[in-house]
C-alpha cells in the first residue's frame, strides 16, 4: 500500500520537474510583470507586442519555410533510399545503414562545422540556400530510417507478388509501397519539421545576416535578458508542438489497422 | 494419364544460372505439358526454387531458353508473362482488402470494372471466402491467406500456376485437405500447375509427374509411381520413401532378364532390363514392404541372409521392424497386419530370414 503511494509521488515529483519550466513560461507570458518575478496581474500585451515585432514573425516565418521545404525534400529523397534499401539485396547493406545512424548520432556542432567547410569551398554565399541544404541533410537520416524501419515489417516478397500480376515499377511504388510507408511517410515529416525548426547549432553556423531564423532571433534577444515577447512565443511554438504530437499519435492509431 | 502428344507448355531448353560462381541450375532441359500437375521436388538447395522464379521471370537466366506455348519468353519480364506465383509467405498485399487483393491482377490488365467485380465474385465462391471479401489479409487465418494467394493468381486465368513451397506453412491438418482442394482446382480449371516442394509425400499425392532435381539437375522425371517403384539411380531411391540397399555380385546369367546374383552369401535370383556382367556389382534395392521376413530357430540354418529383429513399431496400418542382419547392416521392414491372425507381432531379438517378392526389386549399377 504505502509503496504505491511512494511510487506515485515519484512520478508526480518527475512531472514536475519536467513541466514546472514550461508552466512558469506560460505563466509569464501572461504576467503583467516584465521581469516575472512576481505576479503584477493578467495581460495579453506581449503578444500583442509580438504581433507587433515585425522582425521576430519574419524570422518566425522564414523558420517556418525553411522547415517546410527542407523536410519535404528530405522525405522524399529519405523516402526513396527506404525503399531501395528495402527492395535491394546488396553486399555492404548493412554498412551503408549503419552510416545513416553515423550521421544522425554525430554532435551537431561537427556537422555544422563540416556543412560551413563545405559551403566555403563551394563558395556559396551563406543564407536561405545554405541552409536548407543543411536542413534537408540532418533529417535525410530520420526519414530513412523510419521509413525503413516501417517497410521491414513487411515481407519483400509482396514487391514480386506485384510484378508477377502484371505491375511496373512505377505501379508498384505507386499502389503497394507507398500506401504500406504512409504513417511513417507522414510521421518523418512531421519529426523533420520539428528538427528544423528548433535547430540552433547548425544554423548558426550555416546562414547569414540576409536570412534569419526563429531560433537564433530568439537567442539573440535573450541575450539582453528573456523579454515577455518571448515567453509569448515560446508559448504558441509549445501549442503548435502538442498538436503535432496529437497529430501523430492519431496517425499511428489510424495505422494499426494494417 | 500422361499422354506423350501433348502439347508441351513449357520448355526449359539448356536453362543455366549461377549465383556468385556457384552453379544454381546446370543446364536444366525439360518439358512441361499443357494441363499437367508436375511437382519439382528436391532437397533444399537443388535449385528447384529458382527453377520457378526463372520460369516466373523473377530471375534471369545465365544461358538457355524459356519457352511458353512455343514462344521464346526468356527476354520477356515478369509482368509481362503469362505466368502466375503463389508465393511460400503468400506475400498477400498487407493494405488491401481480399476482394482488392484478388483484383490486382486484373486492375493491371485494364479489364472493365463490371467484369473485374463479376471474375473476382467467382473465385470468392470457388475459393470459399465470398464472406471475407471486405476483410484485410490480417484478419484472416493461414488455411484462408493460402487460399486468398491462389485465387489471385488464378483468377487472371494464367496458362500456368507457379506454387512455391506453397503448402509448407500449414498445419498437418490443413495441408492435407489443401492438397486435394489444389487437385480438384487444378482439374476444375485445366491449368498447369507447378508445385515446388521438398515433401515427397505431397509430390506423390498431389501430381501427374514428379521431376526430382538435385545440385541443379533433374535426376528423374516420371509419375510418382514409376519415381517410387523404378528409381533410376541412388539419389531418388534414397530421396522417395525408405529403402533398403543390398549390395551384390552378379553370378550369372540365367536367362533374358534374369541373373543369379550373390547377396552377402546368399544367392537370389534377380531380374532386370539392364545387360550384366558376370562379378559385376550391382546395388538390390528395396522398400520396406517389399521384403519378406520368415522367422526362424536360434539354431536354424538358411539358404536365406538372415538376422535379428532389434526394433519394432506399431504403426497401426503396419508394423515396422528394424532387422540387424548377421552382416552387420540395418534393413527396414514393413508389414501389413493380417486379419486372420491377431497375435501377428515378433519380439526383439527374434531370429529371422529375409528374403522378398520375386522381381519387385530395382537393380542398379554401382555408379
Amino acid at each position: 500500500m504505502l509503496k504505491r503511494h511512494i511510487s506515485k509521488v515519484l512520478l508526480l515529483l518527475v512531472y514536475i520537474y519536467l513541466y514546472t519550466p514550461i508552466f512558469i513560461l506560460i505563466g509569464n507570458s501572461f504576467n503583467a510583470s516584465k521581469y516575472g518575478l512576481k505576479w503584477n496581474g493578467f495581460t495579453t500585451k506581449w503578444y500583442e507586442l509580438l504581433w507587433n515585432n515585425d522582425t521576430l514573425l519574419q524570422a518566425a516565418f522564414n523558420s517556418i519555410t525553411i522547415a517546410v521545404f527542407a523536410s519535404s525534400i528530405a522525405v522524399a529523397i529519405g523516402t526513396l533510399g527506404a525503399v531501395a534499401l528495402f527492395k535491394h539485396q546488396f553486399k555492404g547493406k548493412k554498412f551503408i545503414s549503419g552510416l545513416l545512424f553515423v550521421v544522425m548520432m554525430s554532435p551537431d556542432i561537427v556537422m555544422a562545422i563540416s556543412l560551413l567547410a563545405l559551403f566555403i569551398i563551394l563558395g556559396l554565399e551563406l543564407g536561405f540556400v545554405t541552409l536548407l541544404i543543411s536542413h534537408i541533410t540532418f533529417c535525410i537520416p530520420f526519414v530513412v530510417i523510419t521509413v525503413y524501419s516501417r517497410l521491414s515489417n513487411f515481407d519483400n516478397a509482396i514487391l514480386e507478388a506485384g510484378k508477377d500480376l502484371g505491375a511496373t515499377e512505377a505501379t508498384i511504388f505507386k499502389r503497394i509501397i507507398l500506401p504500406i510507408a504512409k504513417p511513417a511517410i507522414i510521421a518523418s515529416w512531421l519529426l523533420s519539421f520539428t528538427l528544423s525548426l528548433d535547430d540552433v547549432i547548425v544554423s548558426s553556423f550555416v546562414t547569414g545576416p540576409s536570412f534569419e531564423v526563429l531560433p537564433l532571433k530568439i537567442y539573440s534577444m535573450v541575450k539582453v535578458g528573456v523579454s515577455p515577447e518571448v515567453n509569448a512565443l515560446a508559448t504558441m511554438m509549445i501549442l503548435i508542438s502538442i498538436s503535432f504530437v496529437i497529430a501523430a499519435a492519431l496517425i499511428n492509431k489510424s495505422d494499426k489497422s494494417v | 494419364m500422361l499422354n506423350k502428344n501433348q502439347n508441351s507448355i513449357i520448355r526449359l531448353a539448356n536453362a543455366k544460372k549461377s549465383f556468385d560462381n556457384k552453379v544454381i541450375i546446370n543446364d536444366l532441359t525439360l518439358d512441361i505439358y499443357d494441363g499437367e500437375f508436375v511437382t519439382i521436388l528436391g532437397p533444399s538447395g537443388c535449385g528447384k526454387t529458382t527453377v520457378l522464379r526463372v520460369l516466373a521471370g523473377l530471375e534471369t537466366l545465365d544461358s538457355g531458353d524459356i519457352y511458353l506455348d512455343d514462344k521464346c519468353i526468356t527476354q520477356v519480364p515478369a509482368e509481362k508473362r503469362n505466368t502466375n506465383t503463389v508465393f511460400q509467405g503468400y506475400a498477400l498485399f498487407p493494405h488491401m482488402t481480399v476482394f482488392e487483393n484478388i483484383a490486382f491482377g486484373l486492375r493491371m490488365q485494364k479489364i472493365p470494372e463490371p467484369e473485374i467485380k463479376q471474375r473476382v465474385n467467382e473465385m470468392l465462391a470457388i475459393v470459399k471466402l465470398t464472406d471475407f471479401k471486405d476483410r484485410q489479409p490480417a484478419q484472416l487465418s493461414g488455411g484462408q491467406q493460402q487460399r486468398v494467394a491462389i485465387a489471385r493468381a488464378v483468377v487472371n486465368q494464367p496458362k500456368v500456376l507457379l506454387l512455391d513451397e506453397s503448402l509448407s506453412a500449414l498445419d498437418y491438418k490443413l495441408r492435407k485437405e489443401m492438397q486435394n482442394e489444389l487437385k480438384m482446382l487444378q482439374r476444375k480449371l485445366n491449368i498447369t500447375f507447378i508445385f515446388v516442394t521438398h515433401d515427397q509425400e505431397e509430390a506423390l499425392t498431389m501430381s501427374d509427374r514428379i521431376i526430382v532435381m538435385n545440385n541443379g539437375s533433374v535426376e528423374q522425371i516420371g509419375t510418382p509411381r514409376e519415381i517410387y517403384e523404378t528409381p533410376t539411380n541412388l539419389f531418388v531411391a534414397k530421396f522417395i520413401g525408405e529403402i533398403n540397399i543390398f549390395p551384390a555380385v552378379i553370378d550369372s546369367h540365367i536367362d533374358e532378364d534374369k541373373y543369379l546374383a550373390n547377396v552377402h552369401g546368399c544367392q537370389y535370383t534377380i531380374s532386370t532390363d539392364l545387360t550384366l556382367e558376370k562379378n559385376q556389382s550391382v546395388n538390390i534395392l528395396l522398400r520396406p514392404e517389399d521384403l519378406r521376413i520368415k522367422e526362424l530357430d536360434d539354431k536354424a540354418t538358411s539358404v536365406q541372409i538372415t538376422g535379428h529383429i532389434i526394433e519394432r513399431n506399431y504403426k497401426g496400418m503396419t508394423l515396422d521392424s528394424v532387422i540387424r542382419l548377421d552382416s552387420g547392416e540395418r534393413v527396414q521392414i514393413s508389414e501389413f497386419f493380417d486379419e486372420d491372425d491377431p497375435d501377428f507381432d515378433h519380439s526383439l531379438g527374434q531370429k529371422v530370414a529375409v528374403s522378398w517378392v520375386e522381381s519387385w526389386e530395382v537393380i542398379l549399377t554401382n555408379e
